[in-house]
Formats: C-alpha cells, sequence, structure tokens
C-alpha cells in the first residue's frame, strides 16, 4: 500500500510540477547554469502535504478489495494443504476454507476455480485422480458454509503443477495442495 | 544344422552348442517357433539373455552419387536398431575382409567366417528416376552357407529411413522367429522450463528417436498420448493413425482425438467433468478412460461408432489407467478401493472385479502387453519406483524390470518384448526423459530426444 501512496504523491509531484511550468522566463540567459535551477520544486511542498494525507482512509490497508490477491490476503491462503496420498481436510484447512467461504460471501458475484495438486511421488494418472479428490473436497466444504456449487469449479493438475520444485519431504508437503483462484473477481454486494 | 526335431529338454542342453553358434541357435529356435510351445520361446529370448548375435553390415552398395551417403545411411541406421535390440552385435566394418562389388552373388562365406560372423546382409540402391529408390537386400546365413531372406523395396529418397527400419524389422524376425518393432513411432510430450514452470506438448517420432516433431503448435499442458492399435482407412488409398490425449486447454483435464497426418482432432463426448487416462480398444472402435464426478473417478468406455458412453465402475474409490487386453475381453485398471493404488482386472462389461496385485507398496499405470501374456505396471516401494511385469491372468510371477527415483508410466513395443517408460530425477532440476528396457531388465537404454521428454506411447508396426 505504501507503493500506492508513493504513486498518489508522485502523481501529485508531477502534477504541481507541470502546473508550476507557465514560467518560460530568460531561456538563453540560464543556458550555461541551467541543470541546479530545474530540478526544484520547492514552492510545492504544501500542496503535497495535504494531497498525500487524502487517500490513507480512502483505500484500506491491503489489497484491492475483491480481487484474487484481497482473497488470498483476507483469507490467510488460498491453498489449503494436504497429507501423502490423502485429500481429507486438516483443521487448519477447515479454517482457511471457512475465511475463504466468507470471503465469497461478501463477494458473492466472485466465482473460484479449485486446482487440486498432488505431490511427484504418485505416478500421472493416478495423481490425476487423486487432485481431482482434493479440489472436491474443498469445494464440498465451501458448499457447506453456504456457497452456491454453481460459483466453485473443480480442476485436477496431478503433479503438473508443483510449487516447490523440491524433491524432500518440505516440498512435497507443499505441493499436496488445493489452489482456491479467482477466476471472476467480486464487487462488493 | 537340420537336425531331427526333439522336444524342448534337447534345447537346454544345446544350449552351449548354441552359444556358441548363435546364429544356428536362433534359426533353430525360429524353426521349431511353429511347433514349439510359446513358453519355450521366451526363456531364449526373454529370461535368458543370449549372447549378442555377430553379425556383419556392410554400407549398401551405391550405383548412382546421389544415393552414395543414403547407401552408407541405410547400413549405419539398420546397423544401430540391431544392437539397440540387445540380441546383435553388428562387427566393425574395418574387419571385413570381402568387398562385395553385387549383391546378386553369394558371398565368399569363408571370408565372413574368419571374423566371425553369424549372418551378413548385403544391399544395394538403384536409383530409378529422380524421385525413386529401389533398395534390395539379402540376409546370408554364413555357416549354412544359404540365403536366408531376401527382397526389393522401393520409396522416394527422402524415405530412406523407413526402409531401413522395414529391413531392420525383415532381419529381426527371420533371425529370432518374432515380429520386430523397428518401423514404428513414439508419441511423446516434450518438456521445456523449469520445473515449477513446465511447458507440456505433444510430439512424435521414429522409434529409434529420428524425426522429431511437434503435434499440437500452441499447447501448454498436455499429457499421456497413445495410439490406436489399427490404422484407419480415409479414403481409397489413405491411412490414418489416430491418438488420444488429454489436454486442459479448455481448462480441465480432458480427452481428445486426433489424426497424425491430417492433424484433424476432436474433444472426445459432452462431458461436463474432467476425463482423464484414456485408452484406444484394441480394434480402435472404443475409448476406454476414467471420468471425474463429484471428484470421483470411474472408468467409462465410449463407442466411436454410436457415440455412447457406458459406465463401467461405480467404486466410491479411485478408478483409472484402464488398459484392454488384446483380445478385447478383459480390462486391467487402477484403483485404491482396497485402501492402496493397487491392480485390478474386470471383464469388459465391467463385472467379474478381481484384485490382481498384491505384492508391497503401490501399483500403478497398468499397461497390457499386445502379445497378452503380461501386464506392465509401476510400483512404488520403499521411496523408489520401478517398472515392473506379472502375469495377466494370475498376477504372479512378478518381476522388477527398473529402480530409481522415479520410474513411470510403461509403453509396450509392437511384439511385446521392450518396454518404454518416463524416467526423472529428482531435485529442482529434475528432468525427464524417456528410456527402453527388455524383459530381461539388462538392456536399459535411453531414447535419444531433442529435449526433456516423458508420457512415451509405442505405436503399432506401420503399414
Amino acid at each position: 500500500m505504501n507503493i500506492k501512496l508513493l504513486m498518489i504523491s508522485a502523481v501529485v509531484v508531477t502534477i504541481s510540477a507541470c502546473a508550476s511550468t507557465p514560467e518560460p522566463a530568460p531561456v538563453k540567459q540560464v543556458q550555461e547554469q541551467a541543470p541546479p535551477q530545474v530540478f526544484e520544486p520547492e514552492p510545492e511542498a504544501q500542496i503535497t502535504q495535504e494531497v498525500v494525507e487524502a487517500p490513507i482512509e480512502a483505500i484500506p490497508s491491503g489489497p484491492i478489495p475483491g480481487t484474487s490477491e484481497h482473497f488470498k490476503y483476507v483469507s490467510g491462503d488460498d491453498r489449503v494443504y494436504f497429507g501423502y496420498n490423502k485429500y481429507d481436510l486438516t483443521q487448519q484447512a477447515r479454517e482457511v476454507l471457512r475465511s475463504q467461504a466468507n470471503w465469497l460471501g461478501q463477494y458473492s458475484n466472485a466465482i473460484i476455480v479449485v486446482g487440486g495438486n498432488a505431490d511427484e511421488r504418485g505416478t500421472r494418472e493416478y495423481n490425476l485422480a487423486l487432485g481431482a479428490r482434493r479440489a472436491d473436497a474443498v469445494k464440498a466444504f465451501l458448499v457447506s458454509q453456504g456457497v452456491a456449487p454453481g460459483r466453485i469449479t473443480t480442476v485436477s493438475y496431478g503433479k503438473e503443477r508443483p510449487i516447490d520444485g523440491g524433491s524432500n519431504e518440505q516440498a512435497w508437503a507443499m505441493n499436496r495442495n488445493a489452489h482456491s483462484a479467482v477466476l471472476v473477481g467480486g464487487g462488493t454486494s | 544344422m537340420n537336425i531331427a526335431l526333439r522336444p524342448s529338454k534337447i534345447i537346454r542342453r544345446l544350449s552351449k552348442i548354441i552359444r556358441a553358434t548363435a546364429l544356428v541357435a536362433s534359426l533353430f529356435v525360429s524353426m521349431f517357433a511353429a511347433t514349439l510351445a510359446h513358453g519355450q520361446l521366451e526363456i531364449d529370448i526373454v529370461h535368458g539373455a543370449p549372447e549378442p548375435v555377430p553379425v556383419a553390415i556392410p554400407d549398401f552398395l551405391s550405383s548412382h552419387p546421389e544415393t552414395d551417403q543414403i547407401a552408407k545411411d541405410m547400413a549405419a541406421v539398420i546397423s544401430a536398431n540391431l544392437e539397440r535390440s540387445g540380441l546383435f552385435r553388428v562387427l566393425d566394418q574395418d574387419t571385413y575382409i570381402e568387398k562385395q562389388t553385387d549383391i546378386n552373388y553369394q558371398p565368399r562365406f569363408a571370408d565372413w567366417r574368419v571374423i566371425d560372423a553369424k549372418a551378413l546382409l548385403s544391399g544395394q540402391i538403384v536409383r530409378e528416376g529422380p524421385n525413386r529408390l529401389k533398395v534390395e537386400f539379402r540376409l546370408w546365413d554364413i555357416y549354412a552357407n544359404e540365403q536366408l531372406d531376401g527382397k526389393r523395396l522401393a520409396t522416394t529418397p527422402d524415405n530412406w529411413r523407413r526402409i531401413a527400419h522395414k529391413i531392420s524389422d525383415y532381419i529381426y524376425k527371420r533371425l529370432t522367429g518374432e515380429g520386430g518393432y523397428f518401423d514404428s513411432r513414439i508419441v511423446y510430450i516434450a518438456e521445456s522450463g523449469p520445473k515449477t514452470n513446465r511447458r507440456k506438448r505433444l510430439a512424435i517420432m521414429d522409434a529409434d528417436g529420428a524425426n522429431a516433431r511437434n503435434l499440437l503448435a500452441d499447447s501448454d499442458l498436455v499429457l499421456t498420448p497413445r495410439f490406436s492399435p489399427v490404422f484407419e482407412e480415409r479414403g481409397a488409398r489413405k491411412k490414418v493413425q489416430l491418438i488420444t490425449y488429454l489436454s486442459w486447454e479448455t481448462g480441465r483435464p480432458q480427452v481428445f482425438l486426433q489424426e497424425i497426418e491430417t492433424g484433424n482432432r476432436e474433444l472426445l463426448g459432452n462431458f461436463s467433468g474432467m476425463t482423464i487416462s484414456p485408452r484406444f480398444s484394441p480394434d480402435g472402435r472404443k475409448l476406454i478412460f476414467s471420468m471425474v464426478k463429484r471428484g470421483n473417478s470411474d472408468i467409462y468406455v465410449f463407442d466411436r461408432g454410436s457415440r455412447s458412453t457406458t459406465r463401467l465402475t461405480t467404486n466410491q474409490a479411485i478408478d483409472v489407467s484402464p488398459s484392454f487386453s488384446p483380445d478385447g475381453r478383459k480390462i486391467v485398471f487402477n484403483s485404491d478401493r482396497g485402501g492402496s493404488p493397487q491392480l485390478y482386472i474386470m471383464d469388459a462389461d465391467g463385472s467379474n472385479v478381481k484384485r490382481l496385485s498384491f505384492g508391497d507398496g503401490r501399483y500403478t499405470a497398468p499397461s497390457w502387453s499386445p502379445r497378452g501374456d503380461l501386464i506392465a505396471f509401476t510400483k512404488s516401494n520403499k521411496g523408489k519406483f520401478h517398472i515392473g511385469v506379472m502375469e495377466a491372468n494370475t498376477g504372479k510371477g512378478e518381476r522388477l524390470l527398473t529402480n530409481s527415483y522415479l520410474d513411470e508410466g510403461p509403453t509396450w513395443s509392437p511384439n511385446g518384448r521392450v518396454i518404454l517408460f518416463t524416467r526423472e530425477t529428482r531435485g529442482r532440476n529434475a528432468r525427464a526423459s524417456i528410456w527402453s528396457v527388455d524383459l530381461t531388465g539388462r538392456n536399459l537404454q535411453k531414447v535419444p530426444t531433442p529435449g526433456a521428454a516423458s508420457d512415451p506411447a509405442w505405436s503399432p508396426i506401420l503399414p
């Protein structure tokens, strides 16, 4: 968000710089000692201060509401993780999914795709079936929390979309997940 | 060598002599092929590891400057094919004493016996106009002083590799008594990009790795291509070969069909959910695959003629990776209905389900041999992956042919003697490649591909 503030203040500076230009003063004389003078924005300092303060209230801290970044930010995670060869939801996964369901309740136009993923220690086709199971487990839970089933599609990527390229327990645990991706963002209802 | 036909015991006793004169042995076996049970043949080629038969393959004779290079390359391709099979050892051309100038005369057998060649392949190329080659070959038995095979084949010059593969198949068949597999193709997945952002595209190459090319230009994620076992007529003299594969282009994995020669393709059926693990029936008229409904995958069969779909399994567990027996009457598949992934077998209508695998570990990705006798599978146990085979009818006689961090997805050569599979290394720089292994497990080789490659499927012999 700081970036946004910076951008806004940068815009302000630019605008004020533009506003200050109508003084096409002594062009020929300045040529010899030009550089130092052109870059001084002094007189506009006050204006800058004023505008910087305003957006702090208008823009909440965090991603833009209704976006996939916001979904992830608010839910705590856009992924839930599974045990080896498992597709049942852990307590932690349920908590994340409750938050996801809340968000989906708030942004009722949003549509999500749940992608099921598996680690590399299974064979390709079995893992596709396992990924489908995981995606469906997430969908079923979200639906149980009141999200309309038509707003959630599921897809399996099997072991084709690892997020950690390692070949160790930690990487495998990361790669056994279901990823909720916001396909169509939501406006507030 | 035309000694009286005797029952199988004699063969075993003859094994020492056989090793000394391996060609005679294989001829012996091939002559017996009609009368002996299949089992006897398998001892020779499958369970035993016969000494490779030494053969001589001089460059083919060329009577026109334009065919000189092809004449050399032809011998090289045939030599590489035979060597790769593990059944033959091609003798160094520098040791050849006789330089034949006309293959229509008998070779000087004594000259070839000196270098211990058991067989000699003589070939010549005749240019019959700017766009036509005639290739003749003769296969000689050096110890029996006689011709074993001789054929004349014609083609366009750019098609010379197929002639070389055809000749390789003739030699293989004449000397082992079994059909070859050289004039065939492999569909596979060409991989690029880092492990966490892989691009997987559909590709095809000749069985020896030559002529690799993409089959689908704009694909990011395509998996598990498989051939139809039959070639289909399109018009009077045109034959096409079909493949089926998975693509995510609609946003979810779905089964596609594609004609290799025309590029024509279609989405299979009109299913709302994910469809995965497709394979053709032996007659090419049906596809068998898994469809996911409410997260659960079951096996279905799709009839290409009537476009009707029939559900074959209704279990709550994962049912995936079905593969027909070559007679079309049975299906082997993968299910975790018993708590872990194992192989099961059922009748083609879905009845009579029986568990087939009972060993330690997880069994997945079964593939029924085109000979019908064996089922190849992937087994993972204690952190290792193996390609293995078991008897199709009983599930017994398990033999593991490979062992690595990740081996998977066996596919059979057209003659049921060699298996291709995917091997992937571990770690962040993991790379997939295609490997071949014969049924002895001793002849393990990497198949050359232009880049990383996975999910091979072997075609039938080309028409």
